[in-house]
This record gives structure tokens, sequence and C-alpha cells, in this order.
């Protein structure tokens, strides 16, 4: 039988390798525990031992060449054994696919060490100790006890076989966290707060949504270096647009247009014309993202989602509000799918509906940026020949990973922003 | 020549040592001064078990055949093929341990061993003849005897201890057991499924007084209706043995004057020690670290030779980690503290973990969940629905603390609840495994089901 040599997983993050030099040549005996090839992952470079004994029939993939995780990249035959045919290789590969299906897409979550992941995705509260995306063995009255006491496994030593952690192990941990406090302890997982009963006061049990917002925003505020900056522009040529093109749409039944799907166009275009803000922290590195996915903050009935338009950026102005009317009234009718919460990158809060000036939103973890939209109002400016006259002003937050973003790159993103917002038709280019 | 390890005791505790240091690549010698496979194999878990399985079969057979369905006409049985039976199934196995000495090439020498100093152990055989032998370790696993009451010891005949009970040539027609402990209870099991007359007489308030209460007091009810007779609380104060029976002086609960054909003592058992250095000892038992190693450095003990639990698979996995700790580089040897317990009279009995009366001297607030066999559709399609499964939880955590069955099947049942108290599982894990239908193990899951939800079916 041929052995295929598949590109291995290498690391935790890898999902793809270089193969970076071929070590035996087409032709040359091999044998079982052999240096075959250099794969280079994206952390480092590896040697790729062969498991099997005879030649190396054949180099699949070249020096230099790039494979996703499982993808073949060499033949080894018996000695004297026929090459396999094309035919033989794809049916041999489609019955190991079928196999190994999902090992590239589990690779792929991993990519970012918090996957991105709603807030409304409370089918699946996180174990503290996965915030960090390692798998630790404990048991599970460890991990309750764990939970309550907001206590992170993976800084507790584990006693049990293979290390696993026991009863006994968390209970000489330090209180509140063995050196590291839980990243995500959040609702029931912080430390208890005693609050003092008044009388008429209602104790309302948890949500699952409701455990999730407390969870992911602690760990945000906690974990993520925030900044902050604010900057007010001129929403008059924006408001001006807009009338121009319902007006338009209205006659012909077409859609019509809020405020905010300009300004959604606009954090999208701006976030492909200043990239360093369309990323994430990745613990060892910085993931940069290729496309753009918008999450929108949609008040809910119980709480907050923030569902995610995929590739925003390969999407029109009309593509993005009709998405985003869809999503609210999924929202709103609880009909999100799960995943309808995965792959955003940049998200956007608005709350000018509701009045707000100005505010200071938290991260959206994993990504870096978070933009806090405020209301559109009337108020007196001075204009370029220094006259005050009344303007229509719009106050918009940047809230930022300082890992990730620094403080002139994120003006760098929103000087873009006022630009297009100022200059609505500069959208259309 | 020299040993790496020289293990003194040929039982559950010895001679899995022994093989387990072979495996690891030691030089191997065991002393056994009788026959491999010790007390368990030769004169307890093992036989005992064959003989109960006759009693049971035969009891199933004479008092259920008619609701069965089953027709019997002379049903009747051989004693000395009863007996017979369960002395060949110790000898397959006793030669099967001496099989597993030679392939794992661990030397096996009969005699007595004593240590006259660390790294020393002498062997007298059967003729007298001394040898010694050198050893950089030395392993004591020489376990327990019977013990013996000091106005009533053991003549062989009248006053048996379970060694010659296991042996009896004739079944007698009456037996007076003292002690109500498991072997106790097994003996007044299988004695009386045979028709003896049996009269049981326990100290404690109950028969197999380590168990939760509620069992005990359930197996209480079940011996007497089997027609046993259960004296609970009290004691033999005074024998005679000079005429052709046995005369037993009660008193306590119950005050009298009982005859007996024989008198089976089932109080417990005393420690064998070997002879030669002092060990440091604690109530006549070895004293030993959390290496397992005694007062004198290179003497390890494990086993019943440790004190109690007295049991096979306790002494086994004591040994075990005594042989890791000292050979596999890096190991760091577990002492016991949470093992099984089983009992294997009709209806059965098996725990793990803490008692709720042990739970409440804790003051542990707890949980608990009981599912009777009653309910259970495999235990009424099988005929056997006297019993119950309880299962004790802590209440803030909802982990597994103890497990209590008595009923048929229950030493099979139990091997679920040991590991998952070695898991730390909680009642989530328990009730969130799928248990196969229909099988006893169902009673399991729907206890934990009554200790924080609700049970379906009860």
């Amino acid at each position: 039988m041929p052995a295929y040599i598949e590109m291995p997983k290498l690391s935790d993050t890898m999902t793809e390798g270089t193969l970076v030099k071929w070590l035996k040549n087409e032709g040359d005996p091999v044998e079982a525990g052999d240096v075959i090839a250099e794969i280079e992952t994206d952390k480092a470079t590896m040697e790729m031992e062969c498991f099997e004994e005879g030649v190396l029939h054949k180099q699949v993939i070249d020096a230099g060449g790039k494979a996703p995780i499982g993808e073949l990249i060499g033949i080894i035959l018996e000695e004297g054994e026929d090459p396999p045919s094309d035919e033989q290789i794809a049916a041999a590969r489609a019955g190991e696919k079928e196999e190994g299906r999902g090992e590239p897409e589990d690779a792929a979550e991993n990519v970012s060490p918090a996957p991105a992941e709603g807030v409304s995705d409370a089918g699946s509260p996180r174990e503290p100790e996965e915030s960090s995306g390692k798998r630790v063995k404990a048991s599970p009255l460890a991990r309750k006890i764990a939970r309550q006491r907001g206590i992170d496994l993976i800084g507790v030593k584990g006693s049990g076989p293979g290390g696993r952690v026991l009863k006994a192990d968390i209970l000489a941990a330090p209180k509140g966290g063995s050196g590291t406090p839980a990243p995500a302890g959040g609702a029931s997982g912080a430390p208890a707060i005693q609050v003092p009963s008044l009388p008429g006061d209602t104790t309302l049990p948890l949500s699952g949504m409701r455990k999730i917002i407390a969870e992911r925003l602690l760990a945000s505020k906690t974990q993520i270096p925030h900044f902050y900056l604010n900057i007010e522009l001129d929403a008059g040529p924006l408001m001006g647009v807009r009338k121009q093109v319902n007006a338009t749409s209205e006659k012909t039944g077409g859609n019509k247009y809020s405020v905010n799907d300009f300004v959604l166009k606009a954090v999208v275009s701006s976030a492909r014309r200043v990239p360093e803000v369309n990323a994430s922290w990745g613990g060892d590195a910085i993931i940069q993202h290729d496309h753009v996915g918008l999450s929108v903050a949609i008040s809910v009935d119980d709480g907050l989602v923030t569902p995610v338009i995929l590739e925003a950026d390969t999407k029109s102005l009309l593509q993005i509000s009709i998405e985003v009317k869809d999503l609210a009234e999924k929202a709103r009718t609880k009909k999100l799918s799960p995943n309808a919460f995965d792959g955003g990158t940049i998200t956007v809060s608005n709350l000018g509906a509701w009045g707000v000036d100005s505010f200071s939103a938290i991260i959206n973890p994993p990504q870096a940026a978070i933009l806090s939209v405020g209301s559109i109002t009337k108020k007196p400016v001075v204009n370029a020949e220094g006259e005050i006259v009344s303007g229509l002003r719009m106050n918009i937050g940047l809230s930022g990973d300082h890992r990730v973003v620094d403080g002139a790159v994120a003006a760098e993103y929103l000087a873009e922003l006022r630009k297009l917002i100022e200059n609505p038709a500069l959208m259309l280019i | 020549m020299k040993y790496d390890l020289i293990v003194i005791g040929g039982g559950p505790a010895g001679y899995v040592g022994a093989i387990r240091a072979a495996q690891l690549g030691a030089r191997v010698a065991c002393v056994e001064l009788e026959r491999a496979g010790g007390t368990c194999l030769n004169w307890g878990c093992i036989p005992t078990k064959s003989l109960l399985q006759n009693a049971e079969l035969y009891s199933t057979v004479k008092n259920d055949a008619d609701a069965f369905g089953l027709k019997f006409e002379g049903l009747s049985y051989d004693w000395s093929k009863v007996i017979g039976r369960s002395r060949k199934v110790a000898d397959r196995l006793a030669g099967g341990i001496e099989f597993l000495f030679k392939k794992n090439k661990v030397d096996y020498i009969l005699g007595r061993g004593s240590i006259p100093e660390a790294g020393k152990v002498q062997v007298a055989d059967a003729a007298g003849t001394v040898t010694e032998y050198e050893a950089d370790n030395i392993l004591v696993a020489t376990g327990v005897e019977t013990r013996e009451l000091p106005h009533l010891p053991i003549d062989g005949k009248k006053i048996i201890g379970s060694r010659q009970a296991l042996v009896l040539e004739e079944q007698p027609k009456e037996i007076v057991i003292i002690g109500g402990g498991a072997i106790g209870v097994e003996f007044a099991y299988f004695f009386n499924a045979f028709g003896t007359k049996v009269t049981q007489v326990e100290m404690m308030p109950h028969l197999l007084p380590v168990e939760d209460d509620e069992v005990s007091v359930t197996l209480d009810k079940a011996f007497k209706k089997q027609g046993i007779r259960v004296l609970t609380g009290s004691k033999v104060s005074a024998a005679d043995t000079s005429g052709d029976r046995v005369r037993l002086t009660i008193e306590g609960d119950t005050n009298e004057e009982i005859e007996a054909d024989i008198c089976l003592l089932a109080i417990g058992v005393q420690p064998i020690l070997p002879e030669g250095v002092e060990l440091e000892l604690d109530r006549g038992y070895i004293v030993t670290d959390a290496r397992y190693q005694t007062s004198i450095p290179g003497v390890f003990a494990a086993g019943d030779i440790t004190g109690p639990p007295w049991l096979a698979h306790v002494a086994s996995f004591e040994a075990l980690h005594a042989i890791e700790g000292l050979f596999l580089e890096g190991h760091e040897p577990r002492k016991v503290n949470t093992f099984p317990g089983c009992t294997y009279c009709n209806p059965q009995v098996a725990s793990v973990g803490l008692t709720e009366e042990a739970a409440k001297e804790k003051e542990i607030a707890y949980k608990i969940g009981k599912f009777p066999f009653q309910a259970s559709g495999k235990a009424q399609a099988a005929g056997d629905t006297e019993g119950f499964v309880k299962l004790i939880f802590g209440e803030q955590h909802g982990e597994l603390l103890g497990a209590h069955i008595i009923g048929h099947g229950a030493t099979e049942l139990i091997a679920e609840l040991g590991l998952a108290i070695e898991m730390e599982a909680t009642y989530e894990e328990i009730q969130g495994t799928i248990h196969a239908h229909p099988t006893l193990s169902e009673a399991v899951m729907e206890a934990s089901h009554a200790a924080f939800g609700h049970a379906i079916h009860i």
C-alpha cells in the first residue's frame, strides 16, 4: 500500500505549512524515523519525520510550496511496489478525507486564542480555562469549585493522574485565583460580591445571555488595555446624501437607508484603508484579517447581540443596509443562527437613536476596535469663514486594544472615517 | 546471588508486587509459606465465591423454581462435590500464579521468610533448612489470619475459622457464626442456603456494621426472612466445648444459652509478622510512610499486614504503588483512601466512599438519592427486586461522596461509582451518562436523578 504523507499539524494554531526543503529526493530509500522534510509553521521551522519504510516516490509539492493541514505532500512506496495511478491516489485520498473531515476546520478555529463568538452564544458557556484556548485536565468537581471561586485552572498544578487538577489542588490554590485571576470568571466565576439586601429588592436570576455578556465584557475590560479616542464630525453632507438617496428610493419602492447604514459602510471602507485596525491580538502574534467582518451591536429584550456581516468590504451600501435590517429582525425574533456571531473583526455600536451624544464602548474580543456612534445633533459651529452657523454634528468614539493598535494608527483610522462621512461621495469610489 | 527485591508473601499484595517489579526489570524472588495466591485465592475470596455461587443456584432452584415455571423432582446436592468445585477453582488459579511467576522470571521460593536484618531474607523450608538470600529491597506482604477469642481457641473441629469452614467434610446441621462482618455474613448465607440451621451473633446493632445503616438494616431483615437467626447487639460470654456439641452463652440484647454442632469464628483477623527485625507497629500492624517504607530503610510493606481494610484489591493496589515507587523513575506512590467493599451474600452488598453516618459525622452537607430495584425493569424481569441503590452527594457541588448498593448484582454495579468518586464526578456526569436499558445499572442513574432532579421511574 502506498503511504500518503500529509501536511502534519505541528502546532495548535497551525492551519497550513510551508515545505521549506525536501531532505530526501524522489527515489531515495527512507526508513521510519528519517527526517524527510523541513516544514515551516506559523511559529517555527520543524523537521518532519517519516513513519514508513520504503522509497520516496513523489514529492507532491515542491520546496517553498504551501499546503493546508491534511493536504497530500508526498508519497512513499514499499520497495518494489508499483506507483499508484492518479485515480488510485484520488480514490485513496477521498476515503481518508472523509475520515479526517473537520480537522482543518478545527485548526482554523484555533487561529485566535479566543475564537470570535457572538455575545448571545449562550448555549455553551465557556470554561474559564478555555479562554486562552488550552485544555486543562481537571475533574468535574475541581472545575465547579474553580468556577465558583474565580480560579483559572491554567495556573493550578494538578496532583491527579497525568497532572489532572483535583479538588484538593483547587482548595490549595490561593483564593481568588492562583496567580492569575479567572479571565472570564464573570457572572458566576467572580468572587461573590456581598450585595446588601434592601426592602423591596428583587433578585433576577441570570439568563444564559446575561452570563455570557458578563463573562465576556469582564474579560475584555480586565484583559484588554483599552484606550479611547473621540471625534466630532460634520454630519450635514451625509444627511443630505441620505435624503437624496431615500427620496429616489421611495419613488421606486426601494430600500430605505438609515444614517447607521452609511456609518457602517464608512467604518468598513476605512478598515480596508487602515487595515492595522482590522486585526486581533493572537498572544504571540497579531493577526491581520483579510476581510472585514462587521459586528453590529443590536439591543434585544434581555440583552445585546453582535451578529456579523461577513466580508462586509465586498458589499455595497444596499447589501449592508439589507443585511443589517435582516439581522436586527432575526435578533429580535431570536432566529439568529449560532454561527451568525462568527467572523467579526470590528464592531459598531450606535446609541444615537437613544439620544446619546458620545460614549466609549467596551471592545468585543478578540477584535481590536469598536466604534461608538452618537446621535446627530444641531449645534452652533464656527465655519471656515469664522462665522457661527447652525451645524449637524455627530460624535464617533473608537475604543482600541493598545496591544494591537497604537493611538496614531487609530487616529489615522478616525481621520479616514471622518473623510468618508463628511464626503459621502468618496464612499462610492 | 543478590536480588533487587524479595517479597515475603505470595498473596494479592505479594504476587502482584513481585510480578510488577519483574516487569520493571528487577531481579525478584517471592517467598511463600504455603501456596501462591495467598488467603484470597486459596482460603478467601475465590473459594468462598465458588461456594456462594453454588448456594445461590441451589437456593434459586429450590425456592423460586415454581415462580419461574420450572419443575424439579428429588432436588438434592452432593456436599463433597460442592466443596470439591470450590477447591478445584482455587487450585486452578493458584497454578496460574505459579505460571505467571515463571513467565515473568520471578524466583518462587517455598518456605517461611524472616528478615534477620535489612537487605537479608532467611527462608526456612518444610524440612527446617534455612537458606539466606540478599536483596536491596524487601517487601513484607505476609497478610493476616483468623483472630481467635481467648475463651474460644480454634480446634479445627467444633471451633473453626473460615479456613476450616471452606473444607468441612460433612455439612453441619447447626452452626453458630460469631461475627456479622463480610466473612460471617457470607458463610451464614452459604450454610443457610443448604439447609444448615444458622445462628449469627454480632456485637454491633446490625450485620455488616461498617456499611451504611440503611443497608445493614435491610440485610438484617433479608437474613431473618431467609430463616437465619440474627442476634445483633449480643456477644458470646462463655463457651463449653467439652461435650459433643458447642454450648455458648450469649449476652446482650439476647441472653440465652445456645447449642450447635460447630461454631465458626468470624470476628476479624490478626497480623502475621515475619520474624527478625523489629518494625514499627500500630495496633500490631506494620506502619509505612508515603512510599510504603517501614521504619527500617529498604524494608517495605503492603497489603493486609499494614492494617485495615483487609481487602485483596486494596492489597494489590498498595503493592503496585510500593513497587512502582521503588522501580519506576519519578513515580509518586499513592496511598489508599477510596476503595470499594463487597459482600457476596444474597442480597449482595457493595459500597464505596462515605456512609451517610460518616457524612453526618464529618458535618458535610449532603443530598441522598435512592432508587429501589423494585422499580427497575431489569430487576423485575430477573425476579430479583430486593434492595436499592443509595447515592450520597455533596450538597454544594453535587460531587459523589458515597455509594451503597444492596441487591442482586450490587458487587458488579459498584465499579462505576468507584470510578465516579476517583474522577471526582458530580451527579451531572452520572446522570449525563446514558445507561443501557434494561440493566440494573439504570438504578444508579435513577438514584442520581432522585438526588437532584426527579427520578422518572419512582
